[in-house]
């Protein structure tokens, strides 16, 4: 088990940090398309904020609160992924052609948008349940109350 | 071509010192210091996405990985006794240098617009990527739309590895 830092310095940057990190992980999330980053590395940063929440409060804090509920969203951001497909197989195209995600206001190339925006939330959920999922396994002791 | 040098140095050398360093978690940190200078030389080939992920994940994720293993060991088993290094090392290694060397002559510089890399299939996704699907980052539209189903079993694999975790470590009570 993982107990909580005493040190007031790394708690106290450890509060400011851990936002900023959510916060820049969302971004390069959403800014994907348009710049450096996408799913993955949103994923990964999301992650890495939720450990460092975990390494500094501990697993049962109320400060990683976040890091305990978004366990229960393991094999989400699978399903969101293979969802996407499923839709446009069901649109009446291949699998993950996005040109078959059938809504009616959008055009084709607007389609791939939306398609490659919802695919990339995809990887980042799963990268990032799976990140803090591997840490707490890693620091798993037997004896603690297991989440997820 | 300033930077190419110093980083070429400073790559080789945390590689070494990730390989020669007895305490593993001082060898962890090594590793960590290399993937980023890995990152630079990325960026610096212009490979921004590859720098990004290489940055957060081999500088970032892998380190506190292999840190939490490390700290549920024993003292005595993050120490390691290298076995003395044997004498065809000395000689094979070099001629393997010297084969890959070679062989490297060969490849097309660096950006050649006529290498088989370039004249594949990049131009289709270099000139159509903006307006079949409105992404600008042409990596993400390669990943995300044009090789979804790779992306998909990549995602995949990254699942498993958390299920096989929680599997394996999170035994007992």
């Amino acid at each position: 088990m993982i107990h909580p830092h005493d040190s007031a310095i790394v708690r106290t940057l450890g509060r400011i940090v851990v936002p900023v990190a959510q916060l820049f992980g969302f971004y390069v999330l959403i800014f994907g398309q348009h710049g450096p980053g996408g799913g993955f590395v949103g994923g990964v940063v999301l992650a890495a904020s939720m450990i460092l929440a975990i390494l500094i409060f501990g697993v049962n804090a109320d400060d990683s609160r976040l890091a305990q509920i978004v366990l229960h969203g393991d094999g989400l951001g699978l399903l969101i992924f293979a969802g996407v497909g499923g839709l446009c197989l069901i649109g009446g195209g291949q699998f993950l052609n996005y040109t078959h995600l059938e809504i009616p206001a959008l055009d084709e190339p607007s389609r791939h948008y939306l398609g490659i925006m919802l695919t990339q939330i995809g990887v980042a959920a799963d990268v990032a349940v799976t990140g803090v999922s591997i840490a707490i396994s890693l620091s798993f002791e037997g004896d603690e109350v297991s989440h997820g | 071509m300033t930077f190419e040098f110093p980083l070429l140095v400073l790559l080789i050398m945390t590689a070494a010192g990730a390989i020669v360093v007895k305490d593993l978690i001082s060898a962890v940190f090594i590793l960590g210091s290399y993937s980023f200078a890995l990152a630079l030389v990325w960026a610096l080939l212009g490979a921004v996405d590859v720098a990004f992920v290489e940055a957060v994940v081999g500088a970032g994720l892998a380190t506190v990985f292999f840190l939490l293993t490390l700290f549920r060991m024993a003292e005595k088993d993050t120490q390691i006794r290298r076995p003395p290094v044997p004498w065809i090392a000395f000689v094979a290694l070099p001629l393997l240098a010297i084969l890959l060397l070679y062989g490297a002559g060969d490849l097309p510089a660096f950006g050649d617009p006529l290498s088989p890399a370039s004249t594949h299939i990049s131009p289709e996704y270099l000139e159509n990527s903006v307006e079949q699907t409105r992404t600008p980052n042409t990596v993400t539209a390669v990943l995300m739309d044009y090789r979804a189903l790779d992306t998909l079993v990549e995602t995949i694999v990254i699942f498993t590895a958390g299920i096989a975790c929680a599997l394996i470590l999170r035994r007992g009570t």
